[in-house]
């Protein structure tokens, strides 16, 4: 190999080296960028259907306290009793950590590398044709959404930002919380940055998976389109409904 | 001093001759074969195919390229097909009848032996290149598929879609980069030859210049194989790429290999005329499109009217006139002599009455415009891209451009040059295609001689040599040639004077065009070698090479070609003058027949013209050897195609 | 009829790989009936003219097939006209009076060699680790022994139409090679022929391309400044391929270790 690199002509510098020794499959997968494009998928598909459901269940605010804090309630207890109280909600949780880690750790080897391959950029400035601004901004959009993501459990989970907040009284939390103008307005900040997110990632799993086929290659820019102004479109609604007294405590 | 121009063709009867020669060959043992250094020049269809089988074998082999991968050779521009006699249409197709068409196609001015090996070896080329992948069209049912190509009578034209020559040259550059991944074959890019160094009477190596670093380096070999292509560029305006040049040819040529019919080129009948003075190289659009074309010009001089406006009574389809049987598809010598006949006449169009038109108005009646872009889409998009105007509504113009060369090397049956060692394959050589070569013929010559002819003759060669280690590169016989190669460049750099090496080559392109073109006489020939040696002149103290040349330096490695094109043309156009007959793509207006045809003279012609370096006025001190032509197989006839 | 454009030029000079390299200005009139490399021979004449060194820049067949050359045109590789090549675009699609702003490809893998001109030898490598058929000339059988469904050479003609200008590479906002890579190897891939080598090759060449370029985030910079407008489809392939060979070839490999 190393006679092949050293070749008259190919004086250019490496960016990146995948391990070609014998390791587990896994590991060496991850160390390739395609590995890495896959591991963004599929976490971002765990994410997506985290975010899908996150957004069901706080439709339940629409219903009123009761029904919002019996939904919160009950996620304690998914398959209780044949397991431990909160061990579902423990689960999902270890996943959910771990499904960031792992999206956050690829896709920041993965723009340092990027970064290494065109260490002198463009002088003069680019015309992008298809490159669309989701596209562009995803790594801005993904530390926006990382954020807020720490902010939103710091304000509804632990609580840190409510002088009154009551642990398990999750309807009147929220309301209080988004009554707030400035809040409200971060979450309608990071959610439209989640819903550009959700608009090129939605698409870009599938090219980076090799889910592609004649026959559904153009369900898959509607499909992204699709989640992200639903998703997108009712977690921004969430706070204007409070702003409004749509939902009220 | 008369050449030995001995063609070693071997005895017997001529189906049986390749195979006997092949078993008569000597053979190197495979444990021997890493010992020999074998250089190849240039990395198109021949020079890529002939590293790629000889690392294969187990030679040490070294490649050279001027490009920046050996991808881009301008073999990769071929569009049309590549002919075997494979005769998997069942429409009576043999090796007889490639040979026989390819033979008669030449005008009866190639080495039969030569022209019956490639017949031969066709068919092994398709099996070859499908093998590695090639994409060649195929039918519902999965099989190859055909088109008959050039007036052709039968199908045998293996074709990928309008890109056949670059996926054989991406096949066999593939191959290529196989052997330079296991460490066979080395490659060297972006590095020019300057000269052949020639010691104890064989080639011992070449010398090339860096075009990254400027410098001129030695590479030592047991064998030298230039593959590297024609010299169509000696008209400037040709459809050969830019840096396509005649120097690995006409540097051997001068250390004393024969150069041959070097007045053979063949002019394409459809190419993109030129629009203007900024016209860097000509287009070619597919012979394909004479299939439904039709041609024609304005009856009237100096027609001034839309061709729309030009009633179907003031339209002359002077090919469909003249020709009533094969119309259109006459061969391409003769339709772009017609071409050039009707333009010179004054009824020319376009904007500089430069060309005629080539009309599909009736086949999209005919047939739909649908059915027309199906089988010219490609075609008619590059068209409006380069002129502008849409062939769908106006007719196309064409015109016709230096294509292809006939002439080359002088090679014997081995491919060898007259200097031992010294090979020639491809465009490079002279050997196959006579004084015309037929469409879809280039890319299987090319693929002949690189996958199959030179790995088995160079051993041959090779053998001879066991023992013998590879000259070193401090022997005087490099360092001298190296001297001369760096001198040739500081001579170019120091002379500082007013005109880039560009206008020197449009200058040379238009003397040799318009004097020795498409067709040609002795006074237009005669005053061309007056003139040429008077532009040398001219261009040995005014040119003007800027820029560092310790490094790239694009207007010095023009410089460099244009120089040796100076020569180069001179002698194309003696051996214009000395040939007094008419043959391919060879007209002499002396020699004619009573309604216009090319008359050829067998009796006092049928020879190779093979040309031997005298001194630098090169008219004058080249010296002309003739092999003469025995034609056992085949009848000498007169074509017609009326 | 013929226009005569006047235009402001901004070209990218640098004298070798370690100069820093500038932009200069240059103005010029040209015909609209000649192509964009036309037009910068007509520059280099007056260069030339000035006593001034012309620029460099790699081209040669000037038909759109060779792939030599590759230019940056106001922002865009190949310039603004969809699946053309720099050598066949023609100075008709610009304007009177135009500003127009020439780089190289840049690209930690393409090095510049002087002013317009890059080494693109990395991509040489990536076919050098894989892109072929091992078939020793001679070893062929005859070739419709092996019938290929016409789909699939369709297919993979379309792949292979690539003709290695680096497009791709100059615009992904990445410097990816993925179009490329994914391209080649979706050529051999798609047909009976590849077969064999099919998960080993993706694998070699995967890995060879990730040495020197950057990775793909499905932007389609690639798709839309290819000159022979070969599909993003490919690199779902290409990923799809990659990850078998993962587990196809320790498959083959049996229980047995290696290595």
């Amino acid at each position: 190999m190393t006679q092949a690199m050293e070749r008259r002509g190919a004086d250019a510098p490496k960016v990146h080296s995948t391990q070609r020794t014998n390791r587990p499959w896994p590991v060496e997968f991850w160390s390739s960028a395609i590995g890495k494009k896959w591991v963004m998928a599929v976490t971002g598909l765990g994410l997506m259907g985290f975010v899908f459901a996150h957004m069901v269940g706080n439709l339940k605010m629409f219903l009123g306290a009761e029904e919002f804090d019996a939904y919160a309630e009950s996620l304690k207890t998914l398959l209780y009793p044949i397991i431990p109280e909160n061990g579902v909600l423990w689960m999902f949780r270890v996943g959910l950590i771990v499904m960031f880690g792992l999206h956050i750790a690829s896709a920041y080897q993965l723009t340092r590398m990027n970064h290494r391959a065109r260490p002198v950029k463009y002088q003069s400035p680019r015309d992008y044709i298809a490159a669309n601004f989701a596209a562009r901004t995803m790594r801005w959009t993904g530390i926006i959404v990382g954020l807020y993501l720490l902010f939103h459990l710091a304000d509804l989970t632990w609580g840190w930002f409510q002088p009154d907040f009551v642990k398990a009284d999750a309807y009147n939390n929220l309301v209080n919380s988004l009554s707030r103008p400035p809040v409200a307005a971060i979450y309608i900040v990071a959610n439209i940055a989640l819903g550009i997110h959700l608009f090129h990632g939605g698409w870009s799993m599938f090219q980076s998976l090799g889910l592609n086929s004649p026959r559904y290659n153009g369900a898959r820019r509607a499909f992204a389109a699709g989640f992200a102004v639903v998703v997108a479109g009712m977690n921004v609604f969430f706070p204007i409904a409070v702003l409004t007294g749509i939902v009220s405590n | 001093m008369a050449l030995e121009l001995d063609a070693k063709v071997p005895p017997g009867p001529i189906a049986d001759k390749w195979d006997n020669h092949k078993f008569d060959l000597k053979l190197v043992n495979p444990n021997n074969r890493r010992k020999f250094t074998v250089l190849v020049v240039g990395t198109g269809l021949a020079g890529a195919s002939a590293a790629a089988s000889l690392g294969e074998l187990g030679y040490n082999v070294k490649v050279f390229t001027y490009h920046d991968s050996p991808r881009r050779a301008h073999s990769i521009a071929a569009q049309g097909g590549i002919n075997a006699a494979k005769n998997y249409r069942n429409d009576g197709d043999s090796v007889y009848r490639l040979f026989y068409d390819t033979i008669k196609g030449g005008d009866y001015r190639s080495r039969e032996a030569n022209v019956y090996r490639l017949a031969q070896v066709s068919g092994n080329i398709i099996d070859q290149c499908a093998a590695q992948g090639v994409p060649f069209a195929r039918e519902y049912g999965g099989l190859l598929d055909n088109r008959s190509f050039g007036g052709a009578q039968v199908s045998r034209t293996f074709y990928a879609r309008g890109q056949t020559g670059q996926q054989l040259l991406l096949g066999a550059y593939q191959a290529l980069a196989r052997q330079i991944q296991a460490g066979t074959v080395e490659l060297y890019n972006r590095m020019e030859m300057q000269d052949v160094v020639v010691a104890d009477g064989r080639a011992q190596g070449i010398t090339c210049r860096d075009l990254l670093s400027g410098e001129i380096v030695s590479f030592a070999g047991h064998a030298v194989l230039l593959c590297t292509g024609g010299y169509g560029n000696v008209y400037f305006l040709s459809t050969n790429a830019k840096a396509c040049n005649v120097t690995a040819t006409w540097r051997a040529h001068r250390q004393g290999a024969a150069f041959a019919n070097p007045c053979f080129t063949q002019i394409h009948p459809t190419c993109i005329p030129p629009a203007d003075e900024f016209q860097s190289k000509l287009t070619l659009m597919s012979e394909s499109l004479r299939n439904d074309g039709r041609i024609w010009v304005p009856t009237e001089f100096d027609e001034q009217r839309a061709p729309g406006d030009i009633p179907e009574s003031e339209r002359d389809y002077y090919l469909e006139r003249k020709y009533p049987s094969f119309g259109n598809l006459v061969p391409r010598d003769v339709a772009s002599r017609n071409s050039k006949t009707v333009v010179d006449e004054g009824r020319g169009v376009g904007p500089l009455k430069n060309g005629v038109y080539l009309d599909f108005s009736d086949a999209i009646e005919r047939f739909g415009a649908e059915t027309i872009k199906a089988r010219y889409g490609n075609l008619f998009d590059m068209y409006e891209r380069i002129t502008g105007e849409d062939p769908y509504k106006v007719p196309m113009r064409i015109y016709p451009a230096t294509h292809y060369t006939m002439g080359g090397l002088w090679v014997d049956y081995n491919l060898m040059t007259t200097i031992p060692g010294l090979f020639a394959l491809g465009e490079a050589n002279f050997s196959d295609h006579g004084a015309n070569r037929l469409g879809a013929s280039a890319l299987m010559q090319g693929l002949a001689d690189g996958y199959f002819v030179a790995p088995a003759t160079v051993p041959g060669y090779l053998a001879g040599l066991l023992g013998t280690p590879v000259m070193d590169t401090s022997d005087p016989a490099f360092t001298q040639t190296v001297a001369e190669s760096q001198s040739r460049i500081d001579r170019l750099v120091g002379i500082q004077g007013t005109r880039s090496p560009d206008h020197y080559h449009r200058e040379l392109g238009k003397l040799v065009w318009d004097y020795c073109g498409m067709s040609r006489n002795r006074t237009g020939l005669e005053k061309a070698l007056a003139e040429i040696p008077a532009l040398r002149e001219e261009f040995w103290s005014d040119v003007r090479v800027l820029g560092n040349p310790g490094g790239f330096n694009q207007s010095l490695e023009k410089a460099l070609r244009v120089s040796d094109f100076m020569e180069m043309a001179e002698l194309k156009v003696a051996d214009a003058l000395q040939r007094e007959e008419s043959c391919g793509g060879h007209f002499r207006e002396e020699h004619q027949t009573a309604d216009g045809e090319a008359q050829r003279d067998d009796e006092h012609f049928a020879f190779v013209g093979a040309w031997e370096w005298g001194g630098p006025d090169v008219q004058h001190d080249a010296v002309l050897n003739k092999e003469p032509l025995e034609f056992e197989n085949v009848q000498l006839t007169q074509r017609s195609y009326k | 009829m013929t226009k005569m454009l006047n235009l402001k030029l901004k070209v990218w000079r640098q004298d070798g790989p370690d100069d820093a390299g500038h932009f200069e200005d240059y103005s010029t009139t040209v015909a609209d009936d000649a192509s964009f490399l036309e037009m910068l021979d007509y520059v280099n004449e007056q260069l030339i003219a000035d006593n001034r060194e012309p620029i460099a820049f790699d081209h040669d067949c000037r038909e759109g097939i060779c792939g030599s050359c590759g230019l940056m045109i106001n922002g865009q590789a190949h310039g603004p006209q969809k699946g053309t090549a720099t050598c066949q675009l023609h100075m008709r699609k610009f304007n009177d009076g135009d500003h127009i702003t020439i780089e190289p490809w840049r690209a930690a893998a393409f090095p510049i060699i002087k002013d317009l001109a890059v080494n693109r030898a990395a991509f040489d490598r990536i076919i050098e680790s894989g892109g072929y058929i091992t078939v020793n000339t001679g070893a062929a059988q005859d070739a419709n022994e092996t019938p290929v469904p016409k789909e699939a050479a369709d297919a993979a003609m379309d792949a292979a139409a690539c003709i290695g200008c680096g497009a791709c590479v100059a615009a992904c906002p990445n410097s990816a090679a993925n179009l490329f890579t994914s391209a080649k190897i979706q050529h051999l891939n798609l047909l009976p022929q590849g077969q064999a080598e099919r998960f080993g090759r993706t694998k070699a060449m995967v890995e060879t391309m990730e040495d020197y370029f950057g990775s793909c985030t499905n932007y389609g910079e690639c798709q839309e400044a290819c000159p022979k407008e070969i599909s993003v489809d490919f690199i779902a392939m290409m990923n799809r391929d990659y990850a078998k060979s993962m587990i196809v070839n320790r498959r083959r490999l049996g229980e047995r270790k290696v290595g």
